[in-house]
This record gives C-alpha cells, structure tokens and sequence, in this order.
C-alpha cells in the first residue's frame, strides 16, 4: 500500500475538469485507490467522480491517495506528477 | 392561419416547415413495475443512448469552439458512468420495484442535493450537473425531445428563447429563421440570426407548442411578423416580396470588390464586427475592409477556468493569417456587467454597467490581462494587429497600459518570440472619454466610438430594460454631439476615428457620419454590403 499527499493550488480547488481527468486516470490502475479530503475527512473511491468531487476539496486543502494493489508504485507516481502538474 | 408579431433582428423572408425546440421537462411519478429485471435493462440502455447523444455533443464542441468546453461534456459523460450514480438508479428498481425513469430523478436529486448543500459556490453549480444528466436519461426513457435540432430540411425554428449550448450543435445549413418567444435584439439567437444573415422575430406572444411541429409558416422580418398555415393568397404575396428581397441581395452582391465612395468622391473604411473565430468566413465573403471589432470575451465565456495564453494565440493567429494582411483590431476582455464567468469570481453589484468591468478588471488584475497582450502580440507576427481598450475614462489609464504593453514586448523580445508593429487605440463610450477625447487623442493612434455603451450612459437608460424603450432614443442629440466632438478632438491630433457600435449600421445615419468627416464604420458582416450601397447613393 501507497500513500501519497497533495495539497491543492488551484484557485478552483478539485474542480469538475481536471476532477475528470483524475478519475479517468486511477479507472486505468488495476489497483483500489481511495481519495480523502485531510479538512473535513471525507473519502472516496477514486474511480468515482461523483464521489470525488463530493469532497469539496478546496484551493488549500491536502488530499490523499491510498494505492492498493498490483500496480501501486506505478499508479501512485503517475497520480503524483498528475496532481503536480494540474492542481 | 394564425399570425403573430415580434421584434425582427433582420430583414429577409423565411418560407418553411416549423421545428419546435422545448427542453421537454416533466416529472416522473412513482410507479412499480413487475419486471424489474426488464427495467433495468430500460435503464441501461436509455443511459448509453444518453452518452451517445454526450459523445456527439462533445464531438460538435471540439470542432467548433474548443476542447475545454467539450470536456464539460466528457465530465456529464463520466457521471452517467459513475457507479454511486448506476448503484443508486438500480437498487431503486431491483429493490424497491420503481419504475426506471423515477429511479433515475430520485437519484439524480438525491446526490445533487449533496451538491447544493456545500458553501462552495462553484460546486452548488455541480447540483446542475447531474441534475442535467438524470433529465437526459429521463428524456430517453419516456422519448421526450432533448431540445436539439434534429431536422433533414432546412426548417423555421420556433422555441422560448436558446441557450449558446443550443445553437452551436445546430447545423446552421438546416435554419431558415428564427421565431423566440422570449429574448431582445441583443439575445443570443438574435446576434447568431444576424451573423447567419437569416430572419429572426423575438418577443413573439405564441405558445411554443409541439402542435406547430411541421406546419408551413412564412417569417417576415421586414414588419416582424410569424403567419403560420398561411392560405394561398399570402402564400403568394410573401413569396413575390421574398423573391424580390433575394434579388435585392443578389444586386448587393454586385457591389464586392468596389469602393466604399460617395459620389462626391468622400471615402470612408467599411469593415466588421466580429466575436468568434468562425465569423471570420462571413467577414470575408462580404467583402469587409477589415475587423473593426474582434471582440475577444468569446476566449472567456461559457468555460470554466481561464483560457491559456496558446489558446488566444491560436485563436487570434487563425483570424489575422485568415484576413492576409487586412487590418484586425482585437478588443481587450470586455467582460463584466452583462457579460460574466464564474471563474473570475467578481462579486454581486449594485451597478453592474457602473462597476468593476473591462479594463477595471484588466489594471487590476494584471496577470490576465497579461496572458491576452502576449498572445494578441504573438499574433501580429502573423499580419496586421492593432488593439484597442475599452471603458477607458482618463489618459492615467492609457499610461498604465502603454506601460504594462512596453513590458510585455521586452519580455517577449528577450524570450525571442516575433512579434510586428501594433497600433494602439482606445474605445469612446464613456461620456468621459469623450469629453476628454482631446487629451486622450495624444497618447493613441485611433478612437473607436462604441455607441451602445455611450448611449447607454450619456441617455442613462439601462438597454437591457425593455419598459425603458419607449424613452430611449438612438440619435439623441447629446449623442450625436459627443460623437462630433470625438472625431474632431481626434482628427485635430492626427488619429482616425471610426464607430464599431449599432449606431454604424443605421443607414439614415450614414451621410450625417459622412459629413462630421468620420473615418471607419464598423458593422454587423451582413451589413457591409447595404451600406457600401448607401454611401455609393450620397452626393451629387
């Protein structure tokens, strides 16, 4: 199991685009990967977008990915240069 | 035969069939249904008919205006697929026995109401979202019309008013003419109707009713009138007053390729107004001179978060390679007042024409305002540039922008990034700018008068109020005066002077522009034509 955190620089927050984008994303990992906003504890599966931008992460809030699974090292690099360059 | 009246947007006749659009709503009731299994498989279906409709809708956005708005229907794509979504709609008709379109709406509310109940104004909005996407699905199910034109002849559309999400999935070779039962001269379909030079009445009193569905009807935009199932005698009257329009037209067409000169030999520069990037088509087929107006909030508008610096260039690099050379002046963001976006998150006024608008928001807010001179300038390698800036009031305005211009340029010279020469002008339409157009006239090359705006302040008459238009007056004489003082004021300092706003295209103004010694008038595309006609016609 993988943790990764990020904390949100867009003036936007986790907003319905790039929250597209980032489901997109972990729906191509066979691993479960589980999103939590750390300001108000909320999770979700990350391969659900409803759920995802449920969280109402914010500009300045820190997420974090939980990867589980076969292809964990991978997801979680390619999730973290992700966030990196869109959020 | 029944016939109505509205406002006309256009001249022209329109003969055909009537296609009524209504985004049909309704709510679904509760039932139980015996086969649940069966209306499971309802639902599925009724969802992937549903995403096909999104797949085409995102298609139709990417080609024709970018793939940041497609994305907005890739994302309603990705809810239908969402599994809290699915679960939710299933266990509703396996467990509780509903039927599939009342699964969906009960579904679709419960988790928009997770939406609604955040703080954060941009994620309410999301509450929109999937409400939307549960009423596609529903609409499958119960074969109610998604409110698209799906149409194999050209057709008369009849609806309450359109959504820009409307018109631009509809193929414009399909429209005849326009009739809303809501909307102004200034709406959104009226400015399409005009770009597409089809007729088009607003403020129709008709029911949009299916029951029109297919009826004949004639559009008149000459008196603004609707005849639906015309008889024969008007039949034929309407179709001699069409034919005669079409070669009026034809005679028009005559006119490309000659001079913008009165008879007395004055000349005057003819060019367009234009606010997307496929406009640039009708620019040229009418012979414009150049783009008077590019106005550039169509960047801006219907998305949700700030366009990029490439994606302005590409856009404005498009229009100048397009125009070969023709001059194109590019008006900086004029968002603000009636024109807003969520994403620059500009507080609720009192007085939004008063406010924070335009180039309030540019000095301000430098960092946009930066992003869209580095790509107007990246542009002008690519032909003939010029910007100009609106809602100016003062000449510690223009400093302020000559000054943030001159940094963009070095900034962009030491990155080595070609760029030409670009003339410099400002927007007349505060009676301030006016007023002071003898001062602002040192620091600029031209003065472009935007009429609606300078009317709208100097008459004090808010122009999106329909009870003020019996009060309001387009050739009011302090109107008039203002526009003579401007072309004065510019010419005593060696600049041209033009006017891109509605005032441009009333023809019984032309001579009297003529006579103040105007240099530019800035139209509507379909305009040119008539009014290169008009000022053949003047003098001796």
């Amino acid at each position: 199991m993988k943790t990764i955190t990020y904390t949100i620089t867009d003036a936007l927050g986790l907003h319905a685009r790039p929250a597209g984008i980032l489901v997109k994303n972990a729906g191509g990992y066979a691993s479960k990967i589980t999103i939590k906003n750390q300001e108000n504890g909320k999770e979700a599966d990350a391969k659900r977008i409803i759920g995802v931008m449920a969280l109402g992460v914010k500009c300045g809030n820190t997420i974090e990915l939980t990867v589980d699974g076969s292809d964990e090292d991978q997801a979680a690099a390619e999730l973290q240069a992700f966030l990196k360059e869109n959020l | 035969m029944e016939k109505y009246t509205g406002k006309s947007a256009l001249r022209g006749i329109a003969i055909g069939r009537i296609y009524v659009i209504r985004e049909d709503r309704f709510e679904p009731s509760a039932e139980t249904v015996s086969d649940r299994e069966a209306e499971v498989t309802r639902f599925e279906n009724a969802r992937l008919n549903a995403m096909q409709q999104l797949d085409l809708l995102a298609q139709e956005a990417r080609n024709k205006v970018g793939e940041e708005e497609a994305m907005i229907f890739d994302v309603h794509k990705m809810m239908m697929e969402d599994l809290d979504f699915i679960e939710g709609v299933t266990m509703k008709i396996r467990d509780d026995g509903h039927n599939a379109e009342y699964a969906v709406d009960a579904t679709g509310k419960e988790l928009s109401a997770i939406f609604a109940a955040m703080e954060d104004e941009y994620m309410n909005a999301r509450s929109a979202d999937i409400l939307d996407i549960a009423g596609r699905i529903v609409r499958v199910l119960a074969g109610l019309s998604d409110g698209a034109l799906h149409s194999d002849e050209p057709v008369i559309v009849l609806a309450d008013d359109l959504t820009p999400a409307q018109t631009i999935q509809m193929d414009k070779s399909k429209l005849l003419a326009f009739v809303t039962r809501k909307g102004s001269a200034n709406s959104h379909t009226a400015i399409l109707a005009r770009s597409l030079n089809i007729p088009s009445l607003v403020n129709v009193e008709i029911d949009v009713d299916h029951r029109y569905d297919g009826h004949m009807a004639v559009v008149d935009g000459t008196d603004g009138s609707v005849i639906i199932d015309p008889d024969e005698d008007v039949l034929a009257a309407k179709s001699g007053a069409k034919k005669r329009l079409d070669e009026a037209m034809e005679q028009l067409r005559t006119l490309i390729g000659q001079d913008n000169v009165t008879k007395d030999g004055r000349r005057i520069n003819l060019y367009a107004n234009m606010g997307n990037v496929e406009d640039v088509e009708k620019v040229l087929q009418n012979d414009a001179g150049g783009i008077g107006l590019f106005r550039s909030e169509f960047l801006y508008l219907g998305r949700e978060d700030f366009p990029t610096e490439d994606e302005q260039f590409e856009a404005y690099k498009e229009v100048v390679s397009r125009m070969g050379g023709k001059k194109v002046i590019i008006r900086t963001l004029d968002i603000g007042a009636d024109k807003k976006a969520d994403y620059f998150k500009l507080d609720p006024e009192e007085n939004p024409a008063l406010g924070y608008r335009a180039i309030r928001i540019c000095l301000t807010r430098e960092e946009i305002f930066r992003t869209q001179l580095r790509a107007i300038y990246r542009a002008s390698a690519f032909g003939t540039v010029s910007i100009m800036f609106p809602m100016i009031i003062s000449v510690d305005e223009i400093r302020k922008i000559k000054g943030i211009v001159e940094d963009v340029k070095r900034e962009l010279f030491n990155e080595n990034i070609r760029f030409g020469d670009v003339e410099l002008g400002i927007m007349i339409e505060t009676p301030a700018a006016a007023l002071v157009s003898d001062a602002l006239a040192k620091e600029v090359a031209f003065f472009s008068i935007g009429t609606n705006d300078l009317t709208q302040y100097t008459l004090a008459i808010d122009r999106q109020n329909q009870k003020l238009e019996p009060f309001y007056d387009a050739h009011h004489p302090a109107v008039l005066k203002l526009i003579e003082m401007t072309i004065r004021n510019g010419h005593a300092a060696g600049i041209w002077v033009g006017i891109c706003g509605e005032l441009a295209a009333d023809d019984t103004l032309t001579e009297t522009f003529i006579d103040m010694g105007l240099d530019e008038l800035s139209v509507s595309p379909t305009y040119i034509l008539r009014l290169r006609d008009k000022i053949r016609s003047i003098g001796q």
